[in-house]
């Protein structure tokens, strides 16, 4: 992994830097400050409405005002109420909590304190992904210096408020990385996502009020304290505000992390920054922010990064994992890889998904084995659109936009594997 | 009793730190794993009783998650993560490669039990592909040679 983005801004500028990591390190570029303020001079509804005025969007996939989520939490009660950091992250093509864990975990630290404070939470489970073992590690560390420094536990910063935190490791689930399933994950069972309602905020984990927040989330959060929402909202579009962490992959020159502001134009990220396709090819498509969103073909990339934009093309920002697929690729090769993690992740509590997915599945490899016929075609739609919005959570959304996706822009693709019976592709990467 | 009371005492930690010390059950397992390799039936019994569960619910928790396992592995595992975006970049022919150097199919162990080989979902390591986790620690950025090396020098 790169020790900082290609691009950094405010979040990632320090990343390079070893001791960033490290308490003494963090302190010394003014960390913690904005938390012993906050918890010192400003009132939890305060700090609230300054993360809502901010405009702060989740940064784990959903981009929901993260200001609103706080302030649906219960005032007072004698209920403990609990925040849980999702750093699950395993969102194909999204690699960017990584570096923030192990680079920045008192960033993240610290905007959890914020949001502890803005919450009335007395703990905070960080759920990290258990092949994250290195960034596990890493916020351990982090953890004990801050408890060490008197930052967490009984009236932390010298304050009446005290909140602990205690750090959990996942063990391989995608769906755990659902909001409703991590809860599950975190009570010690299988990551089957809740219905809802009852929301987090009422009935979240251990049955007790709680608000989850993706790592990123957090980070920009002291940023918020220390400058303010004008400052913030210099930062990207009117509607989404801030910078956020861009992960470019797949057939493109210079694949990394950059720190970008929302609604940087998705062609500058990809041509500009990722120095566009591999000697000799040509980009054909683009999924714009991570597996689950729909694709798009290389003459719709002059799209900002930001929802707003992005659903004018049927496709949304997700969690910024910008995948690049050159004109060697065949998209009925890539329909097979994404119908078989869906298929394989499919939690399998609701017929729709269970069942459609592995329908898909049979169905995209059929195709690419040359054997399908003109009515797979339809019937992919058929079965992606009835999953569409019948189930608990949206893992079937997710597994159903990205076929979709596929059958939009290039089912010429698909057609002539159908016509020719065998693969048109032979350059393409093997299944 | 399989578990050591070393191990107990640790499982008794974690469970301090929940509400419910159900939470702790995925740390538990993870630490029994570390001991014995794997959880089998009446392992999972023990820490059914640790928690006050049923047997079955304990191995309906280890069949669900991928990092737990119900059988004997290998004494290392390699997984080599084929999502899109490292199939994009040769994850796929590099894991063929790697399968043919151990003599194994994904999936499964080499002869001389050092290895059990596999395919695995987004590693969260795209930009820095082919790339494969032996056990907690990522490899990035690798050629089959590369591969092979880090395999070879596994004991």
């Amino acid at each position: 992994m790169q020790s900082a983005p290609w691009v950094t801004s405010y979040l990632t500028e320090h990343c390079a830097a070893d001791d960033f990591a490290t308490l003494a390190g963090y302190r010394r570029r003014g960390g913690y400050e904005a938390a012993r303020r906050a918890v010192a001079e400003m009132t939890p509804e305060q700090v609230t409405e300054l993360v809502k005025d901010a405009g702060l969007q989740g940064r784990g996939g959903a981009g929901f005002s993260t200001g609103l989520k706080w302030s649906f939490m219960p005032k007072g009660g004698d209920k403990p109420k609990y925040l849980v950091c999702n750093a699950d992250e395993s969102e194909p093509g999204s690699f960017k909590d990584r570096l923030l864990l192990e680079r920045a975990p008192h960033q993240m630290l610290e905007g959890i304190l914020i949001g502890a404070w803005a919450t009335g939470a007395e703990k905070t489970f960080i759920y990290v992904r258990g092949e994250y073992a290195q960034a596990g590690r890493c916020v351990q560390h982090a953890i004990d210096e801050a408890y060490a420094a008197g930052l967490l536990g009984a009236n932390l910063l010298g304050s009446k408020f005290s909140h602990d935190v205690v750090l959990m490791l996942g063990a391989g689930a995608y769906i755990a990385g659902e909001e409703t399933g991590l809860l599950e994950s975190l009570e010690g069972k299988k990551a089957q996502p809740r219905k809802k309602p009852p929301f987090p905020a009422q009935h979240g984990a251990f049955g007790m009020p709680t608000t989850v927040n993706n790592v990123e989330t957090f980070s920009h959060v002291p940023h918020i304290l220390r400058h303010g929402a004008a400052w913030f909202r210099g930062f990207g579009t009117e509607k989404s505000p801030g910078t956020t962490l861009f992960g470019v992959s797949g057939q493109v020159r210079r694949p990394g992390l950059y720190e970008l502001p929302l609604g940087t134009r998705l062609d500058e990220i990809v041509f500009q920054h990722a120095g566009g396709p591999l000697e000799g090819r040509r980009v054909k498509g683009v999924i714009p922010g991570g597996m689950s969103m729909p694709i798009l073909p290389a003459s719709q990339l002059d799209v900002p990064m930001a929802n707003e934009s992005l659903r004018e093309r049927k496709t949304m920002l997700g969690t910024g994992g910008v995948m690049v697929l050159d004109d060697t690729t065949c998209m009925v090769r890539t329909a097979c890889v994404i119908a078989y993690f869906f298929r394989d992740e499919s939690c399998g509590q609701c017929t729709q998904c269970r069942e459609g997915t592995g329908w898909i599945h049979k169905i995209v490899q059929r195709i690419e084995r040359g054997a399908g016929s003109p009515a797979d075609l339809d019937i992919l739609l058929d079965v992606a659109g009835k999953m569409e919005g019948q189930t608990i959570c949206a893992f079937a959304d997710a597994a159903a936009w990205p076929i979709q996706g596929l059958l939009r822009h290039f089912r010429a693709d698909f057609e002539e594997h159908v016509k020719h019976g065998k693969c048109p592709f032979p350059q393409s990467f093997e299944l | 009793m399989v578990i050591s009371a070393e191990t107990r005492a640790r499982i008794d930690a974690e469970a301090a730190k929940y509400p419910r010390r159900r939470g702790a059950l995925l740390s538990a397992l993870h630490l029994v794993q570390k001991d014995l390799g794997h959880i089998a039936p009446d392992t999972a019994a023990e820490i059914a009783a640790l928690f006050d569960l049923h047997p079955v619910e304990v191995m309906e928790v280890v069949s669900f998650y991928n990092m737990f396992f119900d059988r004997p592995q290998g004494r290392h595992q390699v997984r080599v993560c084929t999502n899109l975006p490292c199939s994009l970049r040769g994850a796929r022919e590099l894991l063929r490669e790697l399968e043919h150097h151990l003599g194994v199919e994904a999936g499964g162990t080499s002869a001389d039990g050092r290895i059990t080989l596999g395919h695995e979902e987004c590693l969260g390591a795209c930009a820095w592909a082919p790339m494969m986790r032996v056990d907690d620690v990522y490899h990035e950025d690798l050629d089959a040679a590369k591969a092979k090396q880090i395999l070879d020098a596994l004991r």
